[in-house]
């Protein structure tokens, strides 16, 4: 909300400097986005108000006049004008020489020289808006109101600085200048001044008598007050209010919409004014719409209503959509004499939502959504009533329409003294706790020992508990009086986080293993979630959508991360060379079934890891090789990463959607599925534009963590040597290497055996490849003797023939 | 050989000295390890010449043999050393050879290996939880996807609350009754429902995680966020606890030198509202374009624990308090690291992740 400290001046002396206020009120909850100086660089001296005395045209030029103005100085100085709209008796802001000035035409900001114009000495300006940085407009000469104190500096008289503040939802009494006039008063010690709202009801009628009011659905509205002001002129506002209504950030239209407006920002209550002899049978029902009734608003468009809006209608129609807009039907025109004013309280939600379903959200509305005090009603419409009467030539009707069918109480809090100390942290004295309350309008009395009766003023909707009191005394004594401490209890027990602390440790092996971690958004589009999902899943579990959002780019929950994964890749391979290894650890949202999802279940969040690894292998300078990463290199992150949490992967050729059958493992570890590996299908690859071998991992983290090792157990039994020995075995082509290394780790004298060679070609049997082995024979309780190891390794060799038609090679 | 020669020769002289003189030249010839071992092996081994002398000693008068005898031990105990210097210089003079001629250019690039990075938020958001994990707060998280409940009920924003216009939400397209009851979490608050509901006080927990609003992006809003939640109810947390607890925080986060600003703010969820702000990185409270001027900037949104909110889970609203905060780490990696542009985060350009 933009505040003319100015026009704050009406309601509280602010003796304070615009920086130092604003500062008070950002640090009292409402934060000063920026302070606008209006007429902060017009030189006092030089820059007046004037009057211009006589014009006369310029000898030489027929656009030009010369201009006879009086500035408050000694004597009255000719300049030569341009503007067409100069005119003798006019208040202008004048400029001598020397004055700075915003140049007309550039836009730069220049010092002004005394110059000849046309043969004419001319030693000062008569400004326009633009010259004085206060508007754009450069036709014409800026004219004053008549009454400008002629010779008074113009920063005196124009000068302003507004505070752009943002408001919090909760305060709609900020939405005001009386509002924020009594929380600068309350921060700086002063005093408010209520504006008037008293007024001479000349005419002999009273309102109740000529206007009937019936609220339908108190429900939505709970106080309805009208007035009725006859004998209206409708024309251009004072020159003050013009400033006002500018100042605050409207257009003035004329004294009555103008009157209206200024009324809502000086007091925050939105006001309608209907042209009365339009009311059918000067009655007025404040009822829900029917289902698709219609009214045109005063913004000419046809708006089709719902049975949950609330309207103002006639005897006959609807008049005016409740706290949004007026209709066009009721609107004020030239020809309007009589005037019913409205000033009511309606339900915030039915606001809030009628504003947003028919996108019309209105300086009213957005006052309303919030919540106003009944009592605000009265005091708005008699204050409107007062200016309506002075401004606009009107006679008002004696008293007022009140529909208030339950009256609200007076809200009254019982707030304790150790209530106070236990929210604040700080036992604070009785006078400093009155006076802050005080001074922001609560009535305050002190029962002692303990007790403070408040009495919450009515403009304070929000404040309903004590606690909400302790933030008042917090915030107008400063927050930075609570003290500072640390939390001193007992420390809870800490519940462990089993799967979060896995996720952070696969994290950290993916990263300590060479891979880089990404972020992607968790929304994507169908389309990318089509390339790596088959159809038919997608249609059984369709991925989660958004409604509404904001980019078509992040519409779908994505249930796997592969295609971000992979589209990051394709991002970076453009502009990498060597080896590229990213991963992203992330959560996966299922979908539960529609009717579990009906039920109100949420979707199944799984964590996962993903990795994707393509480009070739670095040299010994850590430049691309020839040689592109394969399968295993890929396999050796899953390695690493699970080796890192204590676990051992199994894998298994598999087949997967999206990668290529024959490079395609499954990862188990104890029997239970982890994940996945393998070489991206080349045509899903082309697809994120990615036309080298590129190989995706996943784990699942939540399968991990129901076979991650527990506590490991410390084995002491190195004590006897091992004995190593190699082992090179023919076997057939396809059997699995990992199968006959297992079984060799199976006999009870082998700790363990390592693969370290596959050998196919000249002097193996086609169909059959030669698998080097490392096996370490080791017994716990003795030293093996060679004979032993010798016996151990023909059972083993005796038992690979015959489970795998392996046999020593030659 | 000379051993199967000297067996023939029974009773033949054996000349000590010749066999010595010849032992020494062979060593001083030996120039490396291999040469030395068969120098070892001829002269000292099991069937080297010493060896065969001392054999031969069986055929010999007893005067002959003790004198012989004697003498063929000190040579041996003679060879044996020069064997060991012989050695040591042999190795000694290796080493300067490698020295002069092999030294390495330690300038080179060494052999690379792979270094991984963890992502910045990543970075950003373990810093912040584990000074919080130092303080006694235990982790905990919840899920992404939210009810309306946990997400505006529970935490006292009503579906009319003008506060909902604080977080544009992005909701899950599935209607019931004309309302979407599900939605991406704009916020990690609905945690401190969800952890009181399973939990008694005491309470002290972090919540980081994902969170999301419905708005567009620029170099300073980015629709995805990730946050940290902080709560702590027990008997006797006052607003200077929570105080404390924040200003410990921005100075192990920020710096020791880092000023910190507390001021009223308002959520709906908290009473009474703090918005913690520490002095701009930039300017050091000056005044500049990254803290708009202001010269500080807003790191955390705070307050104490509506006692609504405590009352509707169960607790004595009378007795215990508590505190809650928020905190993003986009926002603090931003301004720590001096990044203009928040979506770069997401972007995940190597470029920008490598400096990390
Ligand atoms: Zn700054």
């Amino acid at each position: 909300m933009r505040v003319s400290l100015k026009w704050l001046a009406d309601y509280v002396d602010v003796t304070l400097s615009p920086e130092e206020l604003a500062h008070k009120l950002t640090m009292a909850g409402m934060e000063s986005a920026a302070i606008e100086n209006i007429g902060g660089d017009w030189d006092s001296e030089l820059i007046t108000v004037g009057n211009v005395l006589d014009v006369q045209p310029h000898p030489d030029a027929d656009r030009l006049v010369l201009a006879t103005v009086d500035h408050g100085g000694t004597e009255p100085q000719t300049v030569v004008c341009g503007a067409p709209n100069v005119e003798a008796g006019q208040r202008i802001a004048f400029a001598r020489a020397g004055a700075k000035l915003i140049d007309g035409r550039s836009g730069e900001r220049a010092v002004l020289k005394p110059a000849k114009i046309r043969g004419v000495e001319s030693a000062g300006m008569v400004c326009s808006g633009k010259e004085l940085g206060l508007s754009s407009d450069h036709e014409g000469i800026l004219v004053l109101a008549a009454d400008a104190p002629v010779g008074t500096a113009l920063s005196t008289y124009l000068g302003d600085a507004v505070l752009d503040l943002d408001l919090t939802p909760n305060r709609p009494d900020w939405m005001s200048m009386l509002g924020i006039a009594r929380e600068v008063a309350a921060l700086t010690g002063a005093t408010v001044r209520e504006p008037q709202h008293t007024y001479d009801d000349q005419a002999d009628e009273n309102v109740p008598a000529v206007v009937a009011v019936e609220i339908a659905d108190p429900d939505l509205c709970s106080r309805y007050v009208a007035t009725v002001v006859e004998g209206v002129t409708l024309g251009p506002s004072p020159q003050w209010l013009q400033e006002r209504v500018t100042a605050g950030g409207m257009r003035p239209i004329n004294n009555v919409v103008d009157i209206t407006n200024y009324v809502m920002m000086e007091l925050g209550q939105p006001l309608h004014a209907f042209d009365f002899s339009a009311v059918q049978d000067a009655k007025i029902v404040v009822r829900r719409a029917r289902e698709g009734e219609k009214l045109t608003t005063l913004d000419g468009e046809e708006r089709t209503l719902t049975k949950d809006m609330l309207v103002i209608a006639d005897a006959k129609k609807p008049v005016a959509l409740a706290g949004v807009m007026g209709g066009a039907d009721s609107e004020i025109t030239e020809q309007t004499t009589t005037i019913l004013l409205e000033s009511a309280t309606f339900h915030p939600g039915c606001i809030r939502r009628t504003a947003a379903a028919l996108r019309s959200r209105t300086e009213a509305s957005a006052r309303f959504e919030k919540g106003l005090s009944p009592e605000l009603a009265v005091i708005a419409a008699q204050r409107a009533t007062k200016l309506l009467v002075e401004l606009a030539g009107g006679r008002a009707l004696h008293g007022y329409v009140d529909s208030y069918p339950a009256p609200a109480e007076e809200v009254r809090i019982d707030l304790t003294r150790r209530r106070l100390e236990q929210v604040l942290g700080i036992d604070l004295p009785t006078s400093k706790v009155r006076a802050a309350l005080t001074s922001l309008g609560f009535s305050v009395r002190w029962s002692p020992p303990e007790l403070y009766e408040v009495r919450v003023p009515y403009w304070r909707t929000d404040v309903r508990i004590s606690d909400d009191l302790a933030e008042e005394v917090a915030r107008v004594i400063g927050y930075d009086q609570i003290p500072t401490t640390n939390l001193s209890g007992a420390l809870p027990s800490v519940a462990a986080q089993p799967l979060r602390n896995l996720r952070e440790s696969l994290r950290d092996a993916c990263a300590a293993a060479g891979m880089q971690e990404v972020i992607t958004y968790s929304l994507t589009t169908q389309e990318l979630l089509a390339r790596v999902l088959p159809e038919d899943e997608m249609a059984a579990r369709p991925p989660l959508k958004v409604a509404h959002t904001v980019s078509s780019e992040y519409e779908y929950l994505r249930p796997t991360l592969w295609a971000s994964v992979l589209r990051t890749a394709a991002a970076n391979l453009r502009r990498h060379d060597g080896e590229l290894a990213l991963f992203e650890a992330a959560r996966v949202y299922l979908p539960p079934p529609r009717e579990r999802l009906e039920a109100g279940e949420l979707p199944d969040e799984r964590e996962h890891v993903v990795g994707v690894v393509t480009g070739q292998r670095e040299d010994r300078w850590g430049r691309a090789s020839d040689e592109a990463v394969d399968f295993f290199d890929a396999k050796g992150y899953v390695d690493a990463a699970l080796a890192a949490v204590g676990l051992t992967p199994a894998l298994s050729q598999a087949e997967r959607f999206a990668l290529l059958p024959g490079r395609t493992g499954a990862v188990s570890v104890d029997g239970r599925d982890v994940g996945v590996i393998g070489q991206v299908h080349p045509a899903v690859a082309a697809q994120f534009d990615i036309d080298q071998d590129v190989y995706v991992f996943e784990l699942v983290v939540d399968e991990l963590l129901e076979v991650a090792a527990g506590d490991r157990v410390y084995e002491s039994d190195f004590r006897y040597p091992p004995v190593v020995q190699d082992l090179a075995l023919v076997v057939d082509r396809d059997l699995p290497a990992d199968q006959v290394r297992s079984a060799i780790e199976q006999h009870k004298l082998v700790r363990a055996a390592r693969i370290f060679d596959v050998y196919e070609g000249e002097g193996i049997a086609d169909g059959k490849k030669s698998l080097a082995l490392s096996v370490t024979y080791q017994a716990p309780d003795r030293t093996l003797t060679l004979e032993e190891v010798a016996k151990a390794q023909d059972s083993l060799l005796k038992r690979l023939a015959k489970e795998f038609s392996a046999e020593l090679r030659a | 050989m000379r051993g199967p020669m000297a067996d023939q020769q029974t009773g033949t002289e054996v000349d000590i000295e010749a066999i010595a003189a010849t032992a020494r030249a062979g060593l001083a010839a030996a120039d490396d390890e291999a040469a030395l071992e068969s120098w070892r092996v001829a002269q000292l081994g099991r069937k080297g010449v010493l060896t065969s002398v001392l054999r031969q000693l069986a055929g010999l008068p007893i005067e002959e043999r003790r004198r012989i005898g004697a003498e063929a031990n000190a040579l041996k105990t003679e060879l044996e050393a020069a064997l060991e210097s012989r050695r040591l210089s042999l190795a000694g003079e290796r080493l300067a050879a490698t020295v002069a001629g092999g030294q390495v250019d330690v300038t080179l690039p060494g052999r690379t290996k792979r270094v991984g990075r963890l992502h910045p938020i990543t970075q950003t958001l373990r810093e912040m939880t584990d000074i919080f994990v130092s303080m006694g707060f235990a982790v905990t998280e919840g899920p992404e996807v939210e009810t309306d409940y946990y997400n505006f009920g529970a935490l006292l924003i009503a579906p009319d609350h003008p506060a909902r216009d604080m977080q544009d939400t992005l909701y899950i397209d599935y209607q019931r009754d004309g309302a979407y009851p599900f939605m991406l979490r704009t916020h990690t608050s609905p945690n401190q429902v969800r952890f009181m509901e399973q939990h008694q006080p005491p309470i002290r927990v972090v919540v980081p995680g994902r969170c999301y609003r419905n708005e567009a992006t620029d170099p300073t809003h980015e629709w995805m966020i990730t946050q940290i939640e902080l709560l702590a109810v027990d008997e006797g947390i006052s607003l200077a606890d929570l105080k404390g607890t924040l200003f410990e925080f921005a100075k192990r986060m920020f710096g020791q030198e880092r000023k910190v600003r507390f001021r009223c703010d308002y959520f709906p969820y908290v009473e009474p509202g703090v918005d913690m702000s520490i002095d701009c990185f930039l300017c050091g409270g000056e005044g500049c374009r990254m803290c708009h001027n202001e010269g500080w900037i807003e790191i955390m949104g705070a307050g104490m624990v509506h006692p609504q909110i405590l009352t509707n889970m169960g607790y004595d609203a009378e007795r215990v308090t508590g505190f809650a905060a928020g905190i993003g780490a986009e926002r603090v990696c931003l301004l720590r690291n001096g990044i203009e542009d928040i979506r770069s985060f997401y972007q995940n350009d190597l470029r920008f992740l490598e400096q990390f």
